[in-house]
């Protein structure tokens, strides 16, 4: 049973909570029609985002391993050598994207490598081809992690504002309206029992004024 | 203009300078810290981390989790994937839903 609040039942205190009822019933619904639609948007997003790091995974072991063969094949220096000066940069513009009132970043990348065969940042001469397949293997993975990165923080995101409006909407259902409705009824009983009590003393008083009248007529008589 | 980086261990982010990141190299977690707690400041949208290191620095990551930018993302390191990343989701999907109803466990 929730507990009332502490007001003085008056009809002033009534009317202003029958308003607040009013308001947090509204509230609740709105936020329950929230938290249903964010859920909905929620699985779908956290079900792609946990096939998306498999694949993610998956392929970064791969690219591990040719580099663990290039590195067995190359001398340390010249692998650090040949990759100190990246000729490939990544421009990264972050969007924004609106789900149910949560803003969530959009990346959009751009490479500054022209073409291709740009991707590589040294001669050929020194370097093995196993370096080259790590490298290219790489540069074909970027774009996924990219949108790893951004299902990732989404999904994030998205998990905190529905753990918000999943408190707000229990707080309402179990705390607040239940509270609300019990004082309500509370004030209103008092009101009840203060007006049937006027009734009774009106009355009461009445029959004295009555018996009183009888008592003077006859000493008159 | 935003950066992108990526903390770990020297094999592990050697590579990920030919495609443009910007690499800091540290093995251990204190100076992943340090490091996160830097960049963090600065114009990174995306930060990578290998599993490893993100399992150890995990409080200072989760400073991070409801700003919107920087996303800091766990990715395998050379050791292959240890399954703290996919734990990260389920994690999430606790979080949300109030049990893994998706991924089983956290498994």
């Amino acid at each position: 049973m929730a507990e009332r609040l502490n007001v003085n039942p008056t009809r002033m205190n009534l009317t202003a909570l029958k308003k607040r009822l009013k308001t947090a019933t509204r509230g609740h619904k709105l936020m329950k029609d929230k938290r249903d639609e964010l859920m909905k948007e929620f699985l779908e997003l956290a079900r792609e985002n946990g096939r998306l790091r498999e694949a993610v995974e998956q392929r970064l072991t791969g690219m591990y391993q040719n580099f663990s063969i290039a590195s067995a094949v190359m001398s340390r220096e010249i692998m650090e050598e040949s990759l100190m000066i990246p000729k490939q940069g990544v421009v990264l513009d972050v969007g924004n994207k609106n789900i149910m009132s949560v803003n969530v970043p959009v990346f959009s990348f751009e490479t500054t490598a022209s073409d291709a065969g740009d991707i590589y940042p040294y001669g050929y001469a020194s370097t093995s081809g196993e370096l080259d397949n790590a490298i290219s293997g790489l540069t074909d993975i970027f774009p996924l992690l990219l949108e790893l990165a951004a299902k990732e923080k989404e999904v994030q995101l998205i998990a905190a504002e529905l753990e918000k409006t999943r408190r707000r909407v229990n707080a309402l259902e179990y705390v607040m309206i239940p509270q609300l409705q019990v004082t309500i009824k509370y004030i209103q009983m008092k009101l009840d029992e203060n007006e049937r009590g006027n009734q009774t003393r009106l009355m009461k008083v009445k029959d004295m004024m009555i018996a009183e009248a009888i008592e003077e007529r006859r000493s008159n008589m | 203009m935003y950066r992108i980086g990526i903390i770990g261990d020297r094999e592990s982010v050697l590579g990920f300078k030919a495609v443009g990141l910007e690499v800091f190299t540290c093995d251990q977690a204190d100076e992943a810290r340090k490091i996160l707690r830097k960049i963090g400041k600065e114009d990174f949208a995306i930060i990578y981390v290998t599993e490893i290191l993100a399992e150890q620095i995990s409080e200072e990551i989760d400073k991070y989790k409801d700003e919107r930018i920087p996303a800091i993302i766990a990715i395998p390191g050379k050791e292959g994937p240890s399954g703290s990343g996919m734990r990260n989701v389920s994690k999430a999907v606790e979080r949300a839903v109030g049990a893994d109803i998706l991924f089983g466990g956290g498994k």
